[in-house]
């Protein structure tokens, strides 16, 4: 029983990252319709950006954590403006090609500044235990979920009651009439990759203290991405919930099968998925009009 | 050339290697409707998208308060107050009607914004009772009134209808014509009406040009160009016999 609350509990809060770098595919696939296999390196790049801040400038962790946060969001700003915008209205593979490719340059350029050495993220709270009777919690895994959960609601009241977050649902849902109401979309475009960028560093932030950072935790992207179809490509809260039920699965395949199959019980998950229910978890996807 | 409002110099616009208009021009004067007439794939809409900014002419010119806007993001188009109306209504579909109309002021600012949101359901009182509804599961008219209404909010000077009758049942198509006419009269906005009905249009309008294939190919005045008997004959379906029974081909002159 306490083995597999525990299990349960470490499944969470991997979950809450997957289901975050999750929820930055989803943002820029619902605003551009472009797929960005890029997510997994912006976290990276913002889990040793964090490890910059903090390690080697010695800087507050709190600061550190909001400058990560507006760093990795103006990376992602500057490579829509540089890269992507380049890209509108090219076909859909050569977009794909461009975004992995994306990724293996940030994958180097970060081995280049940081080496390849695990490094590591220390928080304030990186060696609290909790015990509550046979359960042993690092409080690191608790802030994840507790961090997820505040970031959802974050980003629930931004699309619901900003104008801002309403002119970036507006001008995903009909492109062109977003443009004849006068909402500047390309501007918005961009801000939508900021917005994604500083998910994946808040997603790299709380996933750092739970492992050794190099620069290939970026692969986790690709789990993530399981996750996002799981959970219905195109549905925010779909993220989330692929990204849970990928997390608590490969935890509780790794506890009984040994970590070949928990590693693998993504792609699983993914292929049931795809054969039973292709729309996903939270079917969202719209028809598209030609 | 004094008070007009929206000049078209001449422009030609492709879609990739198509044609879809070789060489229009038309003026709109402050304060009046003028109708673009024509059937299908004319190329009156490529015309408006041309106004709007949604398309790039590859010849010609537009002016609009004598400011050459000539290819000009759209959305920049849209603050210096041209509404465009599009075809098929195009609402955001999963925002709420109310958050449809505020979108439509996304580029106004202040407590004006709200009157104007007041004015817009007196306007179309369907909408009111539907306010917090998602926009999708209006019916077609009302999705119709909710383009017109998200337009409006802009506060336009000019605006730009395309086929706002598209679908919609007799009675709605008259109740549209009146909202058209009391926007134009009470709120002073300028009209550029793009129509395939052709009656409804011919009515409402001051002035008219007719489209085929791309070019204008007659204009006049609405009432001038209701008794042609070309238009009679082909766009308000008045057919006169002649001698035989049959339609009298070798009286088309003004075509092409």
């Amino acid at each position: 029983m306490d083995t597999v609350l525990q299990l349960l509990l470490k499944g969470i809060s991997q979950g809450c990252v997957y289901g975050l770098i999750a929820l930055g595919f989803v943002l820029i696939y619902k605003a551009t319709e472009m797929i960005n296999f890029a997510q997994g390196e912006l976290m990276m790049i913002g889990a040793l950006i964090a490890v910059t801040f903090t390690q080697y400038l010695q800087w507050n962790y709190f600061v550190a954590v909001v400058l990560t946060v507006l760093a990795t969001g103006f990376i992602g700003l500057l490579l829509e403006r540089s890269l992507l915008r380049r890209m509108i209205g090219e076909p859909p593979f050569a977009v794909l090609m461009v975004t992995i490719g994306l990724g293996f340059v940030l994958r180097a350029v970060a081995g280049m500044i940081w080496g390849h050495d695990p490094q590591e993220l220390r928080t304030p709270y990186s060696d609290v235990v909790i015990n509550m009777g046979d359960i042993v919690l690092g409080v690191s895994n608790l802030v994840v979920i507790g961090g997820t959960i505040a970031l959802c609601i974050a980003l629930f009241l931004f699309f619901r009651f900003t104008r801002i977050g309403i002119a970036m649902q507006a001008s995903s849902q009909n492109q062109l009439a977003a443009f004849y109401v006068g909402i500047p979309v390309k501007r918005i475009v961009a801000l939508t990759w900021a917005l994604s960028a500083g998910i994946a560093a808040i997603a790299g932030i709380l996933f750092a203290p739970l492992t050794a950072i190099t620069p290939n935790i970026g692969f986790s992207g690709i789990k993530a991405f399981a996750a996002a179809i799981v959970g219905g490509f195109g549905s925010l809260p779909g993220a989330i919930i692929g990204g849970l039920s990928i997390g608590i699965i490969e935890q509780f395949m790794q506890y009984h099968f040994g970590k070949g199959l928990g590693d693998t019980s993504a792609y699983i998950l993914l292929l049931l998925m795809l054969l039973i229910r292709p729309s996903g978890l939270i079917a969202s996807m719209q028809k598209k009009k030609v | 050339m004094d008070n007009n409002m929206l000049v078209v110099r001449n422009i030609e616009t492709y879609y990739g290697p198509i044609v879809a208009i070789r060489g229009v021009s038309l003026s709109v004067k402050k304060g009046s409707i003028v109708t673009v007439l024509g059937a299908n794939g004319a190329g009156k809409t490529t015309v408006l998208k041309t106004i709007s900014g949604a398309m790039s002419p590859q010849k010609g010119s537009v002016h609009f308060n004598d400011e050459e806007i000539t290819s000009r993001e759209p959305d920049k188009v849209a603050r210096l107050g041209i509404g465009h109306v599009p075809e098929g209504r195009e609402i955001f579909p999963f925002l709420t009607t109310e958050e449809n109309l505020l979108m439509g002021a996304f580029t106004r600012r202040g407590s004006s914004i709200d009157t104007d949101l007041e004015l817009i359901y007196s306007y179309f009182p369907q909408l009111s009772q539907n306010r917090k509804l998602a926009a999708g599961y209006l019916s077609g008219g009302q999705q119709q009134m909710l383009a017109i209404g998200r337009a409006l909010m802009l506060s336009p000077t000019l605006m730009l209808l395309d086929e706002p009758s598209l679908g919609l049942s007799p009675k709605l198509v008259h109740e549209i014509a009146e909202i058209i006419r009391t926007i134009n009269t009470e709120q002073e906005v300028t009209v550029l009406l793009v129509e395939q009905n052709a009656k409804m249009a011919l009515e409402l309008s001051d002035y008219g040009y007719i489209m085929e294939n791309g070019r204008v190919v007659m204009e006049d005045t609405c009432d001038r160009l209701s008794n042609a008997t070309d238009v009679q004959e082909f766009y308000l379906g008045m057919k006169d016999k002649g001698v035989r029974g049959q339609r009298r081909w070798k009286q088309r002159k003004t075509w092409r």
